[in-house]
């Protein structure tokens, strides 16, 4: 299938476009600048390319009872499975992240939003998730359902995009190095950047398709360094680990010099948050917790009923509430209400895999 | 003096649960005690009584247990310190409501006025244009630029000035309380629905009636179970009449009410029949693509409805509905019935129904069938046996024994799914149409009455979020000023959010009118 090339293309330009940003802050040059700018681009057209192909090839493939041109084309659309739906995840917050970088004319942003691509789609391959467009079950069958997904994933976009402007926040409004807030984000940086090398050197270690993404978590992530077979190796990865969070802790504080020499302030960096959310929030609420329960009232007889999904939908939706309110509050200003931002994503990335990952596992475990 | 504290008293009170910084406390509770919940599973002690073994010990884990459930932590979402916090929730987003509303309301209300110079002055968004010509000119100059822009412009003149001024999205300001009323009304309806609402299940076998559904209970003993079906049975039998059911069983309709509370059974007041029941799959692959039931309701032994229902399309009669959740094969097939089309290679044609171990003869012919053996996924492994490979009809089989006057001719599977297995060597078909009656549609069954105001409350927060996100309220004003040939034009304007996306809209407006 064509569509896989140009996955495979706009994966490429998005890490390769991590690696320019990056260097950019750094070096500020302007041409690396524009290059940065020039690759994501790149890479956001050939995964559009990519989403519409793959469209249009399960419109032929899959078999739908849909008589309506609309249920038809919504029950193609390739964002049924957790490969798919990461996928649609990223390209929402390129297309925000592209949208922002144009209208405030700042390229810093770009930094602190391609690493979450990077990471998002090295996880895609890492778990050799299913790529193959597959039909669905009939409880899936559903527009309410598929709409759900849908929406849920473009509110997790922008969210992500607000996790990198609040980090940002964070970044230039603390240098104590015993501040709450500064360890917060150098910790924060430090487990995503933690994470990342150690996914990475899994997908290099072992270059293998796996079934499903539950059997990889469980048999392979982390193999490579803290799970590691050698105890010398896995020691030596937590020596590593811990290495990064200290020189980020330690020297953290640099990066605000770096940042602020690209004269963005504060208040843009709250309003980016802001927007952000109050595009992400209302989109939640409507797709993510309404269009569900729907959903499941349809399909179950019940809107709601609890389950730890549905919960920590709710949790996250309510997460983001509290950082909309927090912003009327008195003395609630700055810091501690954009740290709120950045734990609502937390709770977005649980919601999505912690959720299936961790809580069945637990449950599975009681069982045994 | 007394009325004083009192009121005073009363007046923190309001303030209290007027506020959102308790909004912002409770819902940083709400999220705290909602985690529990979702990882200490619910409902299940002996679960949760495995995982407190490998936790605690042996020796704790049942006290660590009780401890556990008499918190509440096995039904944490009906638990009394989940209902006080969404109580109090419910509480403080009323109060707020009626404390701010009037204010907002009056915002919205008051028709807008020219502004005096000294507040002018004093707006941050603000600009000063020169532009050539008289007043008119410059007022042609304002309008052009606003009026494209949904600006609708008011004027008026005060000695020799000239205010124009304008707002849009004023209604914007209430779309905050659409969203917190909606809220209220979402709470309500679940709460009406938690009332006078039931869930239930029913495995409703195809070719039966059964008018009662079964609810989750408690733990039931094995006596109790007993009686339970016992219960059951007397009750299917009269067609789910109570008053029979009670004469039948000898006890009063009151005690008979709450031995069917203490079970778990509701009656429906009806009956609902399965007719058939089938499953779609993909190709000849064994992932389901529908779900199919076709039901009945019957009331008083008439047919008052018939429907067919799948996965995300139920029935409902009477504020109840059935939905189609799963099916299974009956645990016995002696009722089963083998739905056969039978044709001979001369054309003539019949469908019939069969017992297990029936004959059937091939029109015309003398050759006999016996039906002899059943699979319902049939499969065969690498050695050319047949197996059955699932507990569902994924693939059902017959086998088929012929005979010609008495004597063995040949045999075979003939399988629904394969049309070349219905092909017999002389040209005469035996298709396999179906087994009726060896499965169940499994039905989620369930009334909730407050589930229209749960989906006005989601329309309503669809609409609040619009307002709310997507508009504000933009005021401009201009004060047009003439002097010696020039007009200075002094622009003002305010927003209630998305201050940094307006400010850039407004130099826009400046601009264009700068540039004529
Ligand atoms: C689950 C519960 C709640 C949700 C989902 C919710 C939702 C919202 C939303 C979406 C906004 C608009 C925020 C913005 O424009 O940035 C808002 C504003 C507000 N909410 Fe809530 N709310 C909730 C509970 C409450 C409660 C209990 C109160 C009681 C005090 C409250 C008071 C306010 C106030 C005062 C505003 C600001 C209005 C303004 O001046 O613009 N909210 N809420």
């Amino acid at each position: 299938m064509t569509s896989s090339i140009f996955f495979s293309l706009s994966e490429l330009a998005y890490m390769m476009a991590m690696v320019a940003y990056i260097t950019y802050l750094v070096l500020k040059r302007k041409g690396i600048g524009i290059a940065a700018t020039g690759i994501t681009i790149f890479g956001f057209s050939a995964q559009t390319l990519a989403i519409i192909q793959r469209w249009i090839d399960s419109y032929s493939i899959k078999i739908v009872y849909e008589v309506d041109l609309f249920s038809k084309l919504l029950h193609s659309a390739p964002f049924s499975n957790l490969y798919e739906s990461l996928i649609l995840f990223v390209w929402t917050m390129i297309l925000f992240y592209l949208i922002i970088e144009f209208r405030y004319k700042n390229r810093s942003f770009g930094a602190f939003v391609t690493p979450i691509a990077g990471l998002a789609l090295l996880f895609t391959n890492l778990t050799g998730m299913s790529k193959e467009i597959q039909p669905l079950m009939p409880a899936l069958q559903s527009n309410w359902l598929i709409a759900h997904v849908i929406l849920s994933f473009i509110a997790y976009g922008t969210f992500a995009l607000s996790f990198s402007t609040a980090i940002m926040y964070l970044i230039i409004t603390t240098e104590k190095r015993d501040e709450g807030f500064y360890i917060f984000w150098t910790l924060s940086v430090g487990l995503f950047l933690i994470v990342l090398i150690a996914m990475a050197l899994d997908f290099m270690t072992f270059r293998i398709a796996f079934s499903t993404p539950e059997s990889f978590i469980k048999s392979y992530l982390f193999r490579a360094t803290f799970l590691n077979q050698s105890k010398g190796i896995a020691a030596f990865s937590y020596i590593v680990a811990s290495g990064i969070l200290f020189v980020l802790w330690r020297f953290g504080y640099l990066i605000k010099k770096e940042l602020l020499s690209f004269s963005i302030s504060t208040e843009v960096l709250d309003d980016i948050t802001y927007k952000s959310i109050s595009i992400g929030f209302p989109i939640f609420g409507l797709g993510g917790i309404i269009f569900g329960g729907v959903w499941a009232s349809q399909a179950w007889g019940t809107y709601w009923s609890w389950d730890p999904k549905e919960t920590w939908s709710l949790i996250t939706w309510l997460v983001y509430a509290i950082y909309l309110h927090a912003r009327f509050m008195k003395g609630w200003r700055g810091k501690k209400v954009v740290v709120l931002a950045a734990i609502g994503f937390f709770t977005v990335i649980f919601t999505y895999l912690g959720v299936n990952l961790l809580l069945s596992g637990l449950h599975a475990y009681g069982e045994l | 003096m007394k009325e004083d504290i009192l009121t005073k008293g009363t007046n923190a009170i309001w303030k209290f649960f007027s506020s959102v910084t308790l909004t912002v406390i409770i819902l940083i509770l709400f999220v705290l005690v909602s985690i529990p919940g979702t990882i200490i599973e619910q409902g299940s002690t002996e679960k949760n009584l495995q995982l407190l073994i490998k936790v605690v010990g042996e020796e704790f884990a049942p006290k660590a247990l009780k401890i556990i459930i008499s918190l509440g932590f096995l039904d944490a979402y009906h638990s009394w310190w989940f209902i006080i916090l969404l109580l109090l929730l419910t509480f403080n987003l009323t109060i707020c409501t009626i404390d701010r509303f009037p204010t907002t309301w009056k915002i919205v209300k008051t028709p807008m006025g020219p502004l005096d110079d000294s507040f002018l002055i004093n707006m941050p968004i603000r600009a000063e244009i020169k532009v050539k010509g008289n007043l008119e000119k410059a007022k042609e100059l304002v309008s052009k630029a606003l009026k494209g822009h949904g600006y609708n412009l008011s004027e008026k003149r005060i000695d020799k000035t000239l205010h124009l001024y304008s707002q849009k999205g004023k209604h914007s300001r209430l779309g905050v309380y659409v969203v917190h009323t909606s809220i209220i009304l979402v709470l309500t309806g679940a709460v009406i629905g938690a009332l006078f609402g039931f869930k239930g299940f029913l495995n409703l076998p195809e070719g039966e009636a059964y008018s009662a559904v079964i609810m989750k209970t408690g733990l039931l003993t094995q006596d109790e179970e007993n009686e339970r079906d016992r219960l059951l049975n007397t009750i299917e039998s009269v067609s789910g009449d109570i008053v029979k059911t009670s004469q039948v069983l000898g006890i009063e309709p009151a005690t008979l009410q709450s031995k069917l509370k203490r079970y778990g059974i509701r009656p429906l007041g009806f009956s609902i029949r399965c007719d058939d029941f089938e499953v779609d799959f993909y190709g000849n692959s064994d992932m389901p693509k529908e779900y199919k039931s076709w039901l009945t309701v019957m009331k008083d032994g008439k047919e008052v409805l018939r429907k067919s229902i799948e996965v995300n399309n139920p029935l409902t009669y009477k504020g109840i509905t059935f939905y189609q959740s799963s099916y299974g094969l009956m645990p016995n097939l002696r009722n089963a019935k083998f739905v056969l089309n039978i044709k001979s290679n001369s054309g003539v044609s019949e469908t019939k129904y069969f017992n297990f171990g029936d004959k059937f003869a091939i029109p015309g012919t003398g050759i006999e069938g016996i039906i002899s053996d059943f699979s319902p996924a049939l499969s065969i492994d690498e050695n050319g046996r047949v197996f059955t490979y699932a507990e569902t009809m994924n693939n059902p089989a017959v086998l088929i024994e012929f005979k010609e006057k008495g004597k063995y001719k040949y045999s075979g599977w003939i399988l629904k799914r394969y049309p070349t297995t219905w092909q017999l060597p002389e040209g005469h078909t035996v298709e396999f149409k179906d087994l009726w009656g060896a499965q169940y549609t499994g039905l989620q069954v369930g009334k909730d009455p407050g589930l229209w105001l749960v989906y006005i409350g989601f329309a309503l927060m669809s609409v609040g979020f619009i307002f709310t996100f997507f508009r504000s309220h933009k005021k401009i004003w201009a004060r047009l000023k003439e002097e010696r040939g020039e007009v200075i034009i002094t622009l003002a304007a305010t927003v209630n959010k998305n201050r940094i996306a307006f400010e850039r809209e407004f130099e826009r407006r400046v601009k264009s009118i700068k540039g004529g």
